[in-house]
């Protein structure tokens, strides 16, 4: 069952993305259906993501499914000793697909391989969220009507941030040119870099964060965190320079829209909240309805 | 030509040498070949002298001649490596060792965090560069380079 599971962004072809988008359309216009109905979705978070479980479950509920699961392996019955193999099998038994949470990188590929139904990666450690870059994607493409021939903008912690590693791959099936904003310490991996002069992608790389946004649709911003660094003057040296302020965004484009993950801790600060360029709390809702799409999909429904 | 080397390990009727083994490599050939419980005669040689290795190892296996997938998996850690096939005393035969595409329960994934660190999963790893060998974690996604390519 392996095929029908998304574990990461790469699982899908482009087409098969636009068709999750179009899906989330139809979501977004009905959200309410009966397609789960007589159906058991397992919810397995070995470690606790409220944000992600929530919309999940909302997603899972207007849609007519049942949930069972956990919502951190501490509190369940899932003894520590318990492999995860024997978890998945055991759950896979009794539901018709899993949606798993877990802080070990590839634990959702192998998940999918043991399970008899298909697995919904929730977040395997640092390694993928594809429901996130989806959400991303159906943002970016509500929001500028188009995923083609966009100028994408990241600002701050680019090395570490699993969202915008899986938003760029996803995104270089759509001709997009990237500008990558960042200190030297948490610049956009090497690795990366390969892929996009491989594959012909339009790329930049700044230190400042300046008026350079003023040619940006999508501004993409993360958290810069005070862990990354091994050296905590470079972290004092830099932590207030990707703070994004509303006076920055006066002469950027009309179409401009501002995403990030969540949670923001003062990266964006709150005078732009209520700027229309705006978009992060917008962009949490079309989780729901890009989760619901993916779901339906990896059902075959 | 190659009479004085041949030399140093005594010679097989029919079989398979494997020649330019890296001298550290040895035992984990042997390993990774299912030497240790192969029942034909296996003779070999360390801490030879080459030009190019500086140490090298020889094997010679009587009577087993290898297919390429399973000989190329020694690829990962003597990318080097040449073969000989034997038949009645003569070299009938020359291969040299290929990357493979994928690598599976050979190689270990250096990321620590990975479930095949954590849980009895086997490792498997798509080929992203042959030379210098890179591989790409299908569990994880992180790549391990040759620089921190460890033999199960
Ligand atoms: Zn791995």
């Amino acid at each position: 069952m392996d095929n029908k599971s998304l574990v990461s962004i790469d699982d899908y072809t482009k087409e098969e993305i636009l068709e999750v988008l179009a899906r989330a359309a139809e979501f977004e216009k009905n959200p309410n259906c009966n397609l789960l109905e007589g159906k058991v979705v397992a919810s397995l978070f070995f470690e606790p993501s409220t944000r992600t479980r929530l919309s999940f479950e909302t997603a899972i509920s207007r849609m007519g499914g049942k949930i069972v699961g956990f919502t951190d392996s501490s509190s369940s019955s899932v003894t520590k000793g318990e492999t995860l193999k024997d978890t998945t099998k055991m759950v896979s038994n009794y539901c018709d697909l899993v949606v798993m949470r877990h802080p070990i990188e590839g634990s959702a590929r192998y998940a999918s391989e043991v399970s008899d139904v298909p697995v919904i990666n929730a977040g395997d450690g640092a390694n993928q969220h594809p429901t996130q870059t989806m959400l991303d994607l159906y943002s970016i493409y509500k929001t500028q009507g188009t995923l083609e021939n966009l100028n994408i903008f990241m600002v701050g912690d680019l090395k570490y941030g699993r969202t915008v590693h899986s938003l760029l791959m996803a995104m270089s099936h759509f001709n997009p040119t990237f500008h990558f904003i960042a200190p030297k310490e948490l610049e956009i991996p090497l690795a990366y870099k390969i892929f996009m002069d491989k594959n012909n992608i339009n790329y930049h790389e700044h230190t400042e964060f300046n008026d350079i946004i003023n040619e940006a649709d999508i501004l993409y911003m993360t958290r810069v965190q005070r862990e990354r660094f091994a050296d905590p003057l470079e972290y004092e040296k830099v932590k207030n320079v990707y703070i994004l302020k509303n006076d920055m965004l006066e002469n950027t484009r009309e179409n401009l829209r501002i995403l990030h993950p969540l949670p923001r801790v003062n990266e964006i600060a709150v005078d732009v909240d209520t700027n229309p360029k705006a978009y992060y709390f917008e962009q949490a809702l079309n989780g729901v309805y890009a989760r619901q799409a993916i779901i339906a999909k990896a059902l075959d429904l | 030509m190659n009479a004085k080397k041949e030399l140093q390990v005594s010679a097989i009727e029919n079989g398979t040498v494997i020649d330019h083994i890296p001298a550290e490599y040895l035992f984990q050939v042997i390993n990774i070949l299912g030497l240790d419980t192969c029942e034909n005669s296996v003779t070999f040689g360390n801490n030879l002298g080459s030009d190019k290795l500086g140490k090298k190892a020889i094997i010679k296996v009587a009577d087993i001649f290898f297919e390429d997938d399973e000989i190329n998996k020694i690829s990962l850690i003597a990318p080097h490596a040449k073969l000989n096939i034997i038949k009645n005393y003569q070299v009938v035969e020359k291969k040299i060792v290929e990357s493979p595409d994928k690598v599976v329960g050979i190689a270990k994934c250096m990321n620590p965090k990975c479930i095949t660190n954590v849980e009895a999963v086997t490792t498997r790893f798509k080929v992203i560069e042959k030379t210098p060998i890179t591989l790409k974690c299908h569990y994880c996604e992180k790549i391990t380079d040759h620089k921190h390519i460890e033999i199960i």
